[in-house]
C-alpha cells in the first residue's frame, strides 16, 4: 500500500497493563489504516480496547499500561519512536481527539473561550488577543449558537451538546490530519447526536481531515464511517468497507453483532444477544478470542490464533471458517 | 465625534457586562462573609492588626525602647494603660511597635514556604513515580519532628535573631504545603480534562499552571489565612525561648518571656503581649474559617438563594 494513500497506519499493536492482578492484554496485535480524507470507524462491545487504540495513538496511556511493541506510522513517522516533546508537538497540531464526556473534559476554572484558544497560543504562538478572537470564529464554525456570548462562559453554564461543540472545536483548532473522536455522542441526546455527526461530517470536509471514530453504535457507523474495524477482545476480527460489512458480514462476531441491533421493523419477539460476555483480558482464551463465544468454533479455534486474510479485495477477516483447511462450512455463516 | 462618542459608550457598555458576573461573585462572597458574625470578627481582628503593624510606631505615645527606670513597673494606669516593664518602657507602646514584627515574620515565612511547598507539592503530584516518592519521603522526615522542636533547633544552628527565626521557620513550614498540594495534583492529574490538554499537546508545565495550581488555589488560601496566625505564634514562641528576636526589639514573644518573672508581681508586662498574640491568632484562624466557608459551592449556591431573594425584596421596596 502507497503511504500517500495512507494518512495513519497501525501495526501489530499490541498494549498491555501491567496490574496488580496480572497482565491485562488489552490489545493483542492490532492493525489497520486510515486513509486520507476517510472516517473509519472502530467497533466493538465496551472493553474491547477501543479506547486503548486512541490512546495508544496519542501516545497517552495511563500509567500501569504500555505499548509493548508495534508500530504506528502517521504520514510515515513512527509515534512509538518518538520523544515526548516531539509527540507534545504532534498532538493537537497533527492530530487531536474528541473524547467521549465533554463535561468533565473541560476545565471549570476556566472560560470556554479561552480553553478553545490555548492550542493556538502553544502551538502556533499567536498572541491572546487573536487567539481568542480565532477561538470565537472556530466555536461559530462548530454552530455554537451566539459564539461571541459563549465563549466567556464558563463550561458549567453550557449544555452537553454546547459543550461538545466546544470540545469539537478545541480538537480542531490547530487543524489536524487525524482527528479521533471517542464515542463523542454517548452522553447527548439522539437530536443533539444526529448534529453533532453531521457536524463532524461537514467539518471534517472542510478542513480536509481524516477521522477514527470510535463506537460501539452500529447506526453511526453505517451513516458515518467509510470503512469499518470490528473489534473483540483487543484484536480486530474484521475490516472492510461499511457497505459490505453490512451486506456481507464474514467473521461470526460481526454476525452476530449485526443481528442484535435493535430494528424498527423486525417482527422478533426478543432481541438477539451474543451468548456469555467480554473475555477478562489477564487470562484471556487461548487461540481465537472469541471461540468461547462463537457458534462455529472448531478445533482449530481454541489452538491457534487466526490470521487476518484478505477473503475479498479489501475485505478482511481473522476467522479459522475462512482458511483453506478450515473451511469445512463452505463459510457459510450467515 | 457622534461617532467616536458611540464607539466609546459600546466599549463601556461591554466592560459593564463583562464586569457584571465578577462583581456578583464578589458581592456574594462579600455576602456570606457578612453573614457570618466570627468571620467579621475575625476580619475586624486582622484589620486592626495590620493597621497597628502599619501606624503602630507612629501611635505610640512613649518612644518604645528608651528607659525611664524610675518608672519601672508601673501599674496599668491612665498615662500608661498597660502599665511599664522592668526598664519603666511602656508596655502598650512596645506592644504597637512590636506588632509590624510579628506581621513581617508571618508574611516572610509564608512567603519563603508557600512557593516551595507548593512548587514541589505540584511535582510530586503531576510527575508521580519516584520523583514523588523521593519529594514525599523528604516531606517525612521533616513533618516527623514537631515543627517548634525542629525549628529551635535550625535557629540555634543559625545564631538566635529575628531573621534567622523566619528561615528557620519557613523550612519547617513548607512540608505541609507540598502535601496539601500533592493531594490535589494527584486528584487533578486524573481529571479528563487534564488528558484532554495533553490530547491537544500540553506539557507538563503548562498542565502544572493551568490546570492544577488554579484548582488548589482556594485550599491554598484558606490554609494560608489559617496559617498566618499560628507562624506568628510560632515566631513569638521562639522569641520567647530566646531564639527570636533579641532585646532591645520591642516583640510580643519577647515581651511575655521578659515578664514571666515578674507575673506574681508585675502580670501585666507579660499578659499584655500575650493576650495581643492570642486575639491576632483568633483573628486570622476565624477569617480563615469564614474564607473557606465563603468559597463552600454548597453553602454559597444555598446562600445565593437568600441573597438574591433579599435582593429582589429590597428592590421591590425601594
Amino acid at each position: 500500500m502507497e503511504s500517500k494513500e495512507n494518512l495513519l497506519v497501525v501495526e501489530g499493536l499490541k498494549t498491555q497493563f501491567f496490574t496488580y492482578g496480572g497482565v491485562v492484554e488489552a490489545l493483542d496485535g492490532v492493525d489497520f489504516e486510515v486513509r486520507r480524507g476517510e472516517t473509519f470507524g472502530l467497533v466493538g462491545e465496551s472493553g474491547c480496547g477501543k479506547s486503548v487504540t486512541a490512546t495508544s495513538i496519542l501516545g497517552l496511556v495511563a500509567k500501569p499500561g504500555r505499548v509493548i511493541e508495534g508500530r504506528i506510522l502517521l504520514n510515515d513517522e513512527d509515534l512509538l519512536q518518538m520523544s515526548s516533546k516531539a509527540m507534545n508537538r504532534i498532538r493537537g497540531s497533527k492530530m487531536a481527539m474528541i473524547f467521549q464526556d465533554p463535561t468533565s473534559s473541560l476545565n471549570p476554572l476556566f472560560r470556554v473561550g479561552y480553553q478553545v484558544a490555548e492550542p493556538y497560543i502553544y502551538h502556533q504562538s499567536r498572541r491572546k488577543r487573536r487567539a481568542l478572537h480565532d477561538a470565537m470564529r472556530m466555536l461559530e464554525k462548530t454552530g455554537l449558537p451566539d459564539a461571541e456570548e459563549k465563549t466567556k462562559n464558563y463550561p458549567h453554564e453550557l449544555s452537553g451538546g454546547m459543550r461538545q461543540r466546544t470540545m469539537i472545536a478545541m480538537a480542531l483548532t490547530c487543524e489536524p490530519e487525524l482527528l479521533i473522536a471517542d464515542e463523542p455522542t454517548t452522553n447527548l441526546d439522539v437530536t443533539i447526536e444526529r448534529q453533532i455527526l453531521d457536524l463532524v461530517a461537514d467539518l471534517k470536509r472542510d478542513f480536509s481531515a481524516s477521522v477514527l471514530w470510535i463506537t460501539h453504535d452500529m447506526a453511526i457507523v453505517a451513516q458515518l464511517c467509510d470503512r469499518v474495524g470490528v473489534m473483540y477482545a483487543g484484536n480486530i476480527v474484521e475490516k472492510t468497507d461499511v457497505r459490505s460489512l453490512f451486506r456481507n458480514p464474514k467473521h461470526p462476531y460481526t454476525v452476530r453483532l449485526l443481528r442484535a441491533i435493535p430494528s424498527s421493523v423486525s417482527t422478533a419477539e426478543e432481541l438477539e444477544e451474543i451468548p456469555g460476555s467480554v473475555p477478562r483480558l489477564i487470562h484471556p482464551p487461548t487461540g481465537c478470542r472469541f471461540h468461547p463465544r462463537c457458534d462455529h468454533a472448531m478445533e482449530i479455534c481454541s489452538q491457534i490464533k487466526p490470521v487476518a486474510r484478505e477473503i475479498e479485495p479489501g475485505h478482511l477477516v481473522a476467522c479459522h471458517l475462512y482458511n483453506e483447511g478450515g473451511e469445512t462450512d463452505g463459510g457459510g455463516v450467515v | 465625534m457622534t461617532r467616536s462618542n458611540g464607539i466609546f459608550v459600546s466599549r463601556a457598555r461591554l466592560i459593564r457586562k463583562r464586569l457584571n458576573p465578577l462583581l456578583k461573585e464578589w458581592g456574594l462572597t462579600a455576602y456570606v462573609l457578612r453573614h457570618s458574625m466570627l468571620a467579621v470578627i475575625g476580619t475586624l481582628i486582622v484589620f486592626s492588626f495590620v493597621f497597628i503593624a502599619i501606624f503602630g510606631t507612629r501611635l505610640a505615645p512613649y518612644n518604645p525602647t528608651s528607659t525611664t527606670i524610675q518608672e519601672r513597673f508601673q501599674p496599668p494606669s491612665g498615662s500608661h494603660p498597660f502599665g511599664t516593664d522592668k526598664m519603666g518602657r511602656d508596655v502598650m507602646s512596645r506592644m504597637l511597635a512590636g506588632a509590624q514584627h510579628s506581621i513581617k515574620a508571618g508574611a516572610i515565612v509564608l512567603a519563603i514556604a508557600v512557593p516551595i511547598g507548593v512548587l514541589l507539592g505540584g511535582i510530586a503530584g503531576l510527575f508521580g513515580g519516584w520523583v514523588d516518592e523521593l519529594l514525599m519521603r523528604i516531606t517525612d522526615v521533616f513533618l516527623a519532628f514537631p515543627s517548634l522542636v525542629l525549628a529551635m533547633s535550625f535557629s540555634a544552628a543559625l545564631g538566635p535573631s529575628l531573621f534567622n527565626a523566619m528561615i528557620a521557620l519557613s523550612i519547617v513550614w513548607w512540608p505541609m504545603y507540598a502535601r496539601l498540594v500533592r493531594g490535589q495534583a494527584l486528584a487533578v492529574r486524573e481529571t479528563s480534562y487534564v488528558e484532554a490538554a495533553r490530547s491537544r499537546g500540553a506539557s507538563n508545565w503548562h498542565i502544572m499552571f493551568r490546570h492544577i495550581l488554579p484548582n488548589c488555589l482556594s485550599p491554598i488560601l484558606v490554609t494560608l489565612t489559617m496559617d498566618m496566625g499560628w507562624v506568628i505564634t510560632a515566631a513569638a514562641a521562639l522569641s520567647f525561648l530566646g531564639f527570636g528576636a533579641q532585646p532591645p526589639m520591642p516583640e510580643w514573644g519577647r515581651m511575655v518571656s521578659d515578664g514571666r518573672i515578674y507575673m506574681l508581681s508585675a502580670w501585666w508586662v507579660s499578659v499584655f503581649p500575650g493576650l495581643g498574640i492570642v486575639l491576632v491568632v483568633l483573628g486570622f484562624n476565624l477569617l480563615g474559617d469564614g474564607i473557606r466557608d465563603a468559597l463552600d459551592p454548597k453553602l454559597r449556591r444555598l446562600t445565593e438563594v437568600k441573597w438574591s431573594r433579599k435582593k429582589i425584596s429590597s428592590s421591590s421596596k425601594g
